[in-house]
């Protein structure tokens, strides 16, 4: 497990929540002049940006709409990072930045130079599996599949962010040290959406990490 | 080979890999990211552009003008196809009734009418954007409610009518008469519809999420007036389907018209925003039932009587269905209305019928019981049937729905539960218990599969059966594994691929039972090609045991055998009619515990329990997956989902994961799944039958009931949400 996360908000991270890249899904009655002068960008339209991904060094020129999930499933071929909604509803784009847990799909690609990013394939693979991902097979803590490197991305940082204090919103007592409940878990891993209804079984596989890691 | 009588013992009656509970075998691939869903096959095809989705913002009219020459000029653009120049093209398959692309009308709003590729997705999405289109609305309506009070009293045509329901509810000594409300639903699958398309030498590859891979290989063949020997399909992971990809959708349409315009692969997903008016949906429901009863708790009359929209010449929400076969009763009136509206086509959600059906009769034997006084669970024991009531000379094949009753209850403690509402409290919260009946057919539908046993000893197992998250790798491995005696490591199937034999697919929850019975088929054809290959006659002399085969004193092994060359078998099951000479189905009765709280109103679930009647259970973990499963599909039809419609403009408004709420780990508590593995010798030989939407049934009103049960508040209009009651709650 990765190390103890810093409890701060960086000024980059609420840039990046707020920049949701809702272009282009209105192909409306009405595209007058005024939005088309607005998709002509007045700057370059692609950055080069270094960036480390599972520990490789990649230096990548992309264009500037492209979001982290994008570069990931396109860009480097990672496609072990899902795209269920595009739109930070679901959480199957799920992965580390610096340690932090996003949603990938809410954030711009340009703004992640020098950042460090995990993806699931970066976890384990198949025939070295990390103590998580082994836990989801035995509990069957998925079906269909693709919601579920998302669900393991937040369930390893669900532990961390517990272990390091950070409050939720069903943690009683602020000032005591915050237990492993069922409760903590189901609230902290809500983002994470698996229509095949798999929770139960979830909850049960990051109980047995969370078990072994005490 | 057929399936014609009931089965008799066979190896699955000393099984020693089906029916243990087994880890997926894909689970390794899921886990670590690298099970290859449809949009990410980068590898199958080289220079992969992408085509974004134009849409329809009308519902119903006619397009009279499509503006692209900006959209064409705009950077990384290749090529535009717009519904104006292709022209009006087939409906894919007798099974839908919506066209998918192609000509001037719109039938349905966020129909697809164009395709922008481009060499990445920003440049198309950001060209679509500048595609102006000019429409001709026609005015349609989408008032449910106005249709159901214009058709509410016309039984001319019923779907069927036994003795004299009329009287026999004059008659009755308790009766109940009440409407119920289910809001059109979303499967709302976590994948959204995807395709990737290529073009050679006049044939067609599709890479796509489907369920039902030899449907589609059809329907996108009438679609493109192709020869379906030209149309490849390749669908071997599917992230969920639920009904949604049942059929072929839009994605692969304009795939396939995108990559032969742009003379390369293009591949495309349908945005979220997309989907759900793009694709099918479970149609909104209003259902009137009226119970007639003895005071001792027989049912003597029973009418279901509903109404759903449905795109013109469609099915609707088949409500009705369960109540033809689920109660006893010996006066009948089942009858159905559509209300034909330009909504996105109304189609095939788990468990189509049942699902929205249950949710109304369920609440309505839960009013009943506490108007006769009775348990509600004992209610319904005493109207259980061995016999189709509709035909009495018909019985199910196996029928053990006051077991689950029974069972499910005595694990729940429903026994201790306060019948009168409202009386029990935990701190702030109103505690509240419900249950709830479940009914779902078990069809079978004919399946093919391929077993190639390998010279090292591996057997490779090739059909087009498709799991969508089912468990369909791992219970087609237990079966070939069990059926040639092998370890389960020593077995890989391969699924999805429109060129391996023909498979039930994944639909109606027949998968399980068809599947595996084909497989068992082609792995009896292989020990008969092993028989001829070590010269013995009766292959049935032959043991198949520990990666070998022994006749008489001589044992060898599989891999010796094959050891020249691979040997290969391919066979299908088929289920003649005989299968249908008695009603194979599957029961659940589901319990439920909810707290809601005395102030806000606010509903937790606290714990549930569902107990199953649905045949051998292959694989108790897959099997248990599906219903708890089905158990939130349950809960989110109970408390949340909830597709909107815009009765002005005709289209569901709450079309993404934001705004169709769907339920999340903290709605769902623990859950408990007792499985009575029946034997059902009637419906396959592995007397398997489905569970996948047995799951879902019955749930909401179990959940709905549980509120009522809570607050002394009934709800008869899904979903419960807190405006529906909070102003009649208890005084706190």
């Amino acid at each position: 497990m990765g190390a103890p996360i810093e409890f701060e908000i960086r000024r980059r991270t609420l840039v990046a929540s707020s920049a949701a890249v809702a272009i282009g899904a209105a192909t409306g009655q009405r595209s007058g002049a005024q939005s088309r002068a607005a998709l002509t960008p007045s700057g370059a339209e692609d950055s080069t940006i270094t960036l480390t991904v599972n520990g490789v060094e990649q230096e990548l020129t992309i264009d500037n709409r492209t979001t982290l999930l994008d570069l990931l499933r396109e860009n480097l071929k990672l496609t072990g990072t899902k795209k269920g909604c595009d739109h930070g509803q679901c959480g199957a784009c799920t992965c580390t930045v610096n340690g932090q847990r996003v949603n990938s799909c809410l954030s711009l690609a340009v703004m992640h130079d020098g950042d460090e990013i995990q993806s699931i394939e970066g976890v384990g693979t198949p025939d070295d599996l990390d103590p998580m991902q082994a836990a989801f097979v035995a509990n069957d803590g998925f079906q269909c599949g693709y919601c579920t490197p998302g669900q393991i991305m937040s369930a390893r940082s669900v532990l961390d962010e517990i272990r390091a204090g950070i409050p939720s919103h069903v943690t009683d007592d602020l000032n005591a040290q915050i237990e492993v409940t069922d409760d903590e878990i189901r609230e902290r891993m809500s983002g994470n959406i698996c229509r095949c209804g798999a929770y139960s079984n979830i909850l049960a596989a990051i109980t047995k990490v969370a078990e072994e890691q005490a | 080979m057929e399936f014609n009588e009931p089965a008799g013992e066979n190896v699955f009656d000393h099984s020693k890999v089906v029916g243990r509970p087994t880890p997926r075998v894909d689970g390794p691939l899921k886990v670590s990211g690298r099970a290859p869903y449809a949009y990410e096959r980068h590898d199958v095809a080289e220079g992969q552009l992408v085509g974004y989705p134009v849409v329809s913002t009308i519902a119903q009219g006619r397009i009279t003008n499509m503006e692209t020459e900006a959209a064409l000029n705009a950077p990384g653009v290749v090529a535009i196809v717009t519904t104006l120049e292709t022209g009006e093209m087939p409906i894919p398959s007798d099974m839908n009734v919506a066209p998918l692309f192609g000509g001037a009308e719109v039938a349905h709003y966020h129909q697809a009418i164009g395709v922008v590729v481009a060499d990445t997705l920003e440049q198309a999405r950001a060209a679509a954007a500048l595609i102006k289109v000019d429409y001709d609305v026609t005015k349609g309506s989408y008032d449910l409610e106005a249709a159901w009070q214009e058709k509410r009293e016309d039984r001319s045509d019923p779907v069927s009518r036994v003795g004299d329901f009329e009287a026999a509810f004059e008659a009755a000594e308790v009766t109940l008469d009440q409407e119920y409300r289910t809001p059109s639903q979303s499967h709302a699958m976590m994948e959204p519809h995807a395709s990737i398309a290529a073009w050679k030498d006049g044939k067609l590859t599709v890479w796509t999420s489907n369920q039902m891979i030899e449907w589609t290989r059809q329907a996108l063949a009438t679609t493109l007036e192709m020869d379906p020997e030209d149309v490849r399909i390749d669908s071997p992971f599917i992230g969920g389907g639920f009904g949604s990809k049942l059929f072929l959708r839009a994605d692969s349409v304009l795939a396939a018209l995108g990559a032969r315009k742009a003379g390369r692969p293009v591949k495309v997903m349908l945005p979220r925003p997309m989907v759900m008016n793009n694709t099918t949906h479970r149609a909104s429901t209003i259902q009137r039932i009226r119970i007639g009863a003895q005071q001792d708790g027989k049912i003597t009359a029973i009418a279901h009587e509903a109404i759903s929209h449905t795109f013109p010449g469609g099915d609707g929400e088949n409500a009705i269905s369960q109540t033809q076969k689920f109660y006893a009763g010996e006066n009948r009136l089942i009858v159905k209305h559509l209300a034909e509206m330009h909504l996105p086509e109304a189609n095939a959600m788990r468990a189509p019928g049942e699902a929205a059906g249950l949710m109304a009769l369920e609440i309505a034997m839960d009013e009943m019981a506490e108007k006769l006084g009775m348990d509600p669970a004992e209610f319904r024991a005493i109207n259980d049937t061995q016999v189709d009531p509709e035909d009495p000379d018909k019985p199910f094949s196996e029928r053990h729905f006051v077991e689950c009753l029974n069972r499910g209850s005595e694990a729940f403690g429903w026994g201790d539960r306060n019948a009168t509402p409202g009386q029990r409290r935990d701190g702030n919260w109103l505690i509240g218990h419900g249950m709830a009946g479940a009914y779902r057919g078990s069809p079978a539908q004919d399946s093919g599969a391929r077993v190639r046993l390998q010279p090292d000893g591996r057997l490779i197992v090739e059909t087009d059966m498709t799991d969508i998250g089912t468990g369909s790798y791992t219970i087609i491995a237990q079966t070939a594994a069990e059926t040639m005696g092998l370890p389960l490591d020593m077995v890989e199937v391969r699924l999805g691929d429109s060129d391996f034999p023909v498979s039930a697919g994944s639909g109606g929850q027949w998968g399980a039972a068809s599947s595996t019975a084909g497989t068992y088929a082609a792995c009896l054809a292989l020990r008969s090609e092993i028989a001829k290959k070590i010269g013995v006659n009766d292959t049935d002399s032959l043991t198949f045991k520990n990666a070998g085969v022994r006749t008489g004193e001589k044992q060898m092994t599989l891999a010796s055998i094959a050891s020249e060359g691979e040997i290969v078998a391919e066979y299908t099951m088929e289920f003649s009619d005989s299968r249908d000479e008695e009603i194979v189905s599957t029961f659940a009765a589901h319990f439920v515990e909810v707290g809601v709280h005395v102030a806000t109103g606010e509903i937790r679930l606290r714990r549930m329990l569902a107990a199953c009647d649905a045949g051998r259970i292959l694989n108790p973990i897959t099997a248990r997956s599906q219903v708890i499963g089905g158990m939130v599909m349950g809960v989110g039809a109970a408390m949340m989902e909830d597709l909107a419609i815009d009765e002005g403009r005709g289209f569901f408004v709450t079309h993404d994961l934001a705004n169709y709420e769907v339920p999340v780990h903290m709605d769902i508590p623990d859950q408990e799944v007792i499985f009575l593995d029946t034997l059902d010798p009637q419906s396959s030989p592995l007397k398997a039958k489905g569970v996948g939407e047995l799951g879902l049934c019955g749930v909401a009103a179990a959940v709905a009931n549980a509120v009522y049960n809570a607050t002394g508040v009934r709800v008869r209009d899904y979903p419960v949400t807190l405006d529906k009651y909070l102003d009649q709650l208890p005084a706190v």
